[in-house]
């Protein structure tokens, strides 16, 4: 049985791999269904902006976007409607549609980061303490992708608002240039920035949000001045 | 020989294609609670309690990301932090804010142990669920 961990691994690639020509093969089965308004829409808002400019191949469908309906508590599917305490908990939709939201709706569909620099949430730095404030680290570091894809811009400023030093140095990353291999694979599995990216922070598929940067001919690293990846 | 060793590889791999075929078109109503929640299962059902259900988006409104996964030590792992009533009691874990002072008490057990009878320990929507059951399982009514 030790080859099965193998086994899920090659086929968890393979699904990966596999998904264009999955998908390409059931447009005629999926047209007739009811997800033909989902998939359409879909498609549409991929195929423009590659339309305008040739860019980055859009990244893989399987991740399309669910119809974010954001159900109260009982109505989630996940919480128990028996039970009639899941009543009283509070439904997203007395949150959400105050705080801004991302064009893709990928993940919960709010730019969290925006709206924390907008001051539509004011989350605690401390337990107790309501006027701890975050110590903000503006230091912008570029990653030069081995692939096509737009480099990757990784602001501190936005994490540090939000996390410790801690949580991410040393265990996840080391903090020195060129001693941490990252790749999407290990990314989707959980590690590496897939630790929060993936699980709560946005979606891998939001592939802009990190792979911000165009890439610069003959110049391999770059690190930007102004700290200004896209929130 | 060869060509048996060859049929068998031969046939495994088309075991494993026709696996990864038969997911991409598996398809399972999916559950529409919010990205990030996260369902803690480690001990409830033995225990007879509903599985904890923690709403990431409403405590992030709340609270930065380092005060539980810094100051209060919450692993960035589901059901990786082996919590139980014992320590929330004494303070640790959910207990530094689940204590009556910041947050409801202890004494609320449905509000925290929400979740259906039997829910595996998972983030929901995480992208490694959305891939082990994909493509379909976005569309909905």
């Amino acid at each position: 049985m030790n080859y099965l961990p193998k086994l899920m691994q090659f086929a968890l690639l393979s699904v990966l791999l596999n998904a264009p020509a999955a998908i390409a093969a059931q447009p005629a089965k999926e047209s007739a269904g009811k997800a033909a308004p989902v998939v359409s829409a879909a498609s549409a808002s991929q195929a423009q902006p590659a339309a305008a400019i040739p860019q980055a191949i859009p990244f893989n469908r399987l991740m399309r976007v669910a119809p974010r309906r954001h159900l109260p508590p009982p109505e989630d599917g996940l919480r128990d409607p028996a039970s009639a305490e899941t009543a009283f908990l509070q439904p997203p939709l007395e949150v959400f549609p105050a705080l801004p939201q991302t064009q893709s709706g990928l993940g919960n569909g709010v730019n969290w980061v925006a709206a924390l620099n907008d001051g539509k949430i004011t989350p605690r730095w401390d337990r107790l303490d309501p006027t701890a404030e975050a110590m903000v680290m503006d230091m912008s570091i570029v990653r030069v992708p081995k692939s096509t894809m737009p480099d990757v811009v990784f602001p501190h400023k936005q994490h540090t608002q939000w996390l410790d030093c801690s949580n991410c140095h040393p265990d996840i990353f080391v903090p020195q240039q060129g001693a941490n291999q990252i790749s999407m694979a290990a990314i989707i599995l959980g590690q590496k920035c897939g630790v929060c990216h993936g699980k709560v922070a946005f979606p891998v598929s939001e592939c802009r949000r990190c792979h911000s940067q165009p890439k610069v001919e003959a110049q391999p690293k770059q690190v930007d001045a102004k700290g200004g990846a896209k929130p | 020989m060869q060509s048996l060793i060859r049929r068998t590889l031969m046939s495994r791999m088309l075991l494993v294609w026709s696996l990864v075929l038969a997911a991409t078109f598996v398809y399972t109503r999916p559950a529409m609670a919010e990205y990030g929640d996260v369902v803690i299962n480690n001990y409830s059902d033995a225990a007879g309690m509903r599985p904890v259900v923690f709403a990431h988006w409403f405590h992030r409104v709340r609270f930065t990301c380092k005060v539980c996964h810094a100051d209060l030590g919450f692993k960035f792992k589901a059901g990786g932090n082996q919590i139980n009533m014992l320590k929330i009691i004494d303070g640790k874990y959910c207990g530094a804010c689940h204590n009556g002072s910041i947050a409801w008490s202890v004494s609320n057990c449905n509000l925290c142990h929400s979740g259906k009878p039997g829910t595996p320990t998972q983030v929901h929507e995480s992208t490694l669920q959305e891939l082990a059951t994909p493509a379909k399982a976005t569309v909905t009514k």
